[in-house]
């Protein structure tokens, strides 16, 4: 049976097993509707023009975690900023893992999303926020439909969280192939402050398919800054939707680290709605071998006076693949509206590819919008005056393209996380530079 | 200590060293003059191991040892040492964490564990008091927006900090006022000892004011075609590269 026939037959079947609200039951027939009329996106689809689904959906995925799985802590230490005080949202092939995390109800909720969508007490916050912000596209349909597990984050008005938030998704490869749909949903009421670590994790080299959905709300003058970590094995997929809605005077920054994997897609959506917003989005990707990282963004200003600063940086060695697909949208009634945007490229290898296209629609008349791309090599002239100090050529290569990523690891406000950033890297580039980035 | 006999090097096949002849002696300053396209960078750049040069002809030896297969940075191991005209910007990477991989891996390549860390902290104070370096500076992104000036002085410090056997010093005056040009030529001065020898290339003759040569050699169209004292550079100055070039061309 084709993956798309087994998802919609074995929806049905899901769907009467969890208790939740006529309100959500309609939701998810709806959205199972929508995904079994349009099926998986093909590259046919401008959207998908270089990023093609075909390996990894056309073989089987069990849909359900089968044995009841726990991890020692210390096997997956190394994954969490263990040096870092935080609360903890863990699960293990998309099933909570209590030991593991650090959750709360005290003064916030950091919890788990299954709870708030069955506990009463959360029913009027889950009817304002829950799919408001997701659009109705296949993929996103297709984990709205089997959505039930994830992480719920609800931070109160003036509510300032004192530490990170670190939400974590392990998958074990002690199944067969897994496909994994989380879900989370993210609320900074008024005023309030939050910082959030997003990690993806495949604990082996095993096939793994995640279809994540990320909902964020930022209220009026709330201030998020959220971090994704994407660092899995070779034979891990991941297709990550997070949209962002904000209000007047919020502020949100998206980071996204993309160093593994087989496949990730990062469709990034802001979505600004009222005046002084401003939204960054920044991301570093160094792959090689194989592997495909597509960032597809979107800014969407519909209101005065608001910014929006892309940066974006790729480095891209042996045969790997690079998408970076970033639409602007400037409405008419955003005047006043400055958006920035940038994506800078290496190819360390002849046989890499990086497939580039800003994407500017602009209907105000009174705005600041800029662009630029470039794919470039390392600097000749950099790596011989390297060399002349006595650093080896991959050392010296590693430096340099440390320091081309550099202006984007530098906006990381939590030193723990970007301490741990920079020695990804320092991995990734398979250098050992003689100090602690 | 460097021998260079009859090097000949081209680039995109082509000629710009053609048949240079020098040697240098421990505790000698060279200088290297002459006009603009002449090959002096050429030939700081062949002797550092730039790869992008194609030796044709000739050798290159530092104390009985040939270059010839050795890359850039096993010659920094050996010990030579190259200031660069435009010293390249690395943001993110700050001149001290720069200097430390310096010498580390220039140990490594020399069989050596790393630098005690509190060594190395005592050697960056005293070359950087030497050089009148602040603190902030050191913590400062390798280059990054540096004055000529401080691009020139790092260059130096990073000189000072490696204490190389043969330093050549390319067009290390450009871009300098008078009082900078001081520092870095007192710099230089200060690392200078009977067991190092330092090249000095250079367009104008002001900077020999200050690191006084013991040999000066006028280079023109790949060739060494003249040699003496002090006193040449001081003759070019006073009458330009034009008697040099029809004296050749005769």
């Amino acid at each position: 049976m084709e993956l798309k026939d087994k998802l919609i037959s074995s929806f049905w079947g899901l769907d009467n097993s969890i208790e939740v609200s006529d309100h959500i039951h309609d939701m998810r027939g709806d959205a199972i509707k929508v995904f079994e009329q349009s099926g998986f996106p093909s590259k046919k689809e401008e959207a998908w023009k270089y990023t093609s689904l075909n390996k990894i959906v056309n073989r089987d995925y069990s849909l359900e975690s089968k044995s009841d799985k726990t991890i020692d802590f210390s096997q997956v230490k190394k994954y969490f900023l263990h040096d870092l005080d935080s609360y903890a949202i863990v699960f293990i092939d998309g099933v909570y893992s209590a030991h593991l995390s650090h959750t709360t109800h005290d003064g916030m909720d950091i919890c788990l999303l299954s709870a708030a969508l069955t506990k009463p007490k959360f029913r009027a916050i889950i009817e304002n926020y829950f799919n408001k912000a997701a659009n109705k596209d296949s993929l996103v349909s297709l984990n709205t439909a089997f959505a039930h597990e994830g992480a719920f984050v609800y931070i109160p008005k003036h509510k300032a969280v004192e530490k990170p938030i670190q939400i974590v998704h392990f998958s074990t490869g002690h199944d067969s192939a897994m496909l994994l749909q989380p879900r989370n949903l993210i609320i900074a009421d008024e005023n309030s402050h939050v910082q959030i670590i997003e990690r993806h994790q495949s604990l082996n080299n095993h096939p793994v398919f995640t279809n994540c959905v990320t909902e964020i709300f930022g209220e009026r003058r709330s201030y998020i800054d959220y971090y994704k970590v994407q660092n899995d094995f070779e034979q891990a997929s991941l297709i990550d939707h997070t949209f962002i809605k904000q209000e007047a005077n919020s502020q949100c920054g998206v980071h996204t680290f993309s160093f593994g994997g087989k496949l990730i897609r990062n469709n990034l959506n802001f979505s600004q709605n009222g005046e002084q917003i401003e939204s960054t989005l920044k991301g570093i990707t160094i792959i090689g071998e194989n592997q495909h990282v597509d960032h597809s963004t979107m800014v969407h200003h519909n209101a005065p006076n608001c910014e929006s600063h892309q940066d974006y940086k790729g480095i891209f060695g042996d045969q790997s693949t690079g998408v970076f697909n970033g639409r602007i949208v400037v409405d008419q009634s955003a005047q006043k509206t400055n958006a920035f945007q940038s994506n800078n490229n290496i190819l360390i290898s002849d046989r890499a590819t990086i497939n580039t296209k800003p994407q500017l629609e602009i209907f105000a008349d009174d705005v600041k919008c800029s662009h630029g791309c470039t794919v470039g090599q390392l600097d000749d002239d950099a790596l011989f005056y390297m060399r002349t100090r006595g650093i080896p050529k991959k050392e010296a290569q590693g430096l340099l393209t440390y320091a081309f990523a550099n202006n984007v690891l530098e906006s990381v406000k939590i030193p723990e996380l970007k301490q741990r950033i920079n020695k990804l890297i320092a991995n990734k580039l398979g250098v050992n530079i003689g100090f602690n980035l | 200590m460097l021998k260079i006999k009859d090097l000949h090097a081209s680039i995109d096949d082509k000629d710009i060293l053609r048949g240079i002849n020098l040697e240098i002696k421990a505790g000698e300053v060279h200088a290297i003059m002459g006009p603009n396209g002449s090959g002096k960078s050429t030939l700081a750049s062949v002797i550092a191991g730039r790869e992008d040069y194609e030796v044709t002809q000739g050798s290159i030896e530092l104390d009985g040892n040939s270059l010839e297969e050795l890359s850039a940075e096993e010659r920094a191991h050996m010990g030579i040492f190259l200031s660069f005209q435009y010293p390249v910007e690395i943001p993110g990477v700050s001149v001290t964490n720069f200097i430390k991989t310096a010498i580390n891996e220039n140990r490594k390549g020399k069989g050596l564990e790393d630098m005690p860390a509190n060594e190395m902290l005592k050697k960056i104070k005293d070359k950087s008091e030497l050089l009148e370096i602040d603190r902030k500076f050191l913590s400062r992104s390798l280059n990054t927006g540096f004055s000529g000036g401080e691009k020139k002085r790092n260059e130096i410090f990073q000189m000072a900090m490696l204490e190389p056997k043969l330093a050549i010093l390319d067009e290390t005056d450009s871009g300098l006022d008078i009082d900078a040009m001081r520092i870095v030529a007192d710099g230089v001065n200060t690392l200078k000892n009977k067991d190092n020898a330092i090249v000095v290339i250079t367009h104008y003759q002001r900077l020999l004011d200050y690191i006084v040569p013991d040999f000066v050699h006028v280079l023109y169209n790949g060739r060494i075609v003249k040699s003496g004292g002090k006193e040449l550079a001081l003759e070019l100055e006073a009458k330009g590269y034009d008697w040099i070039k029809s004296d050749v061309t005769a």
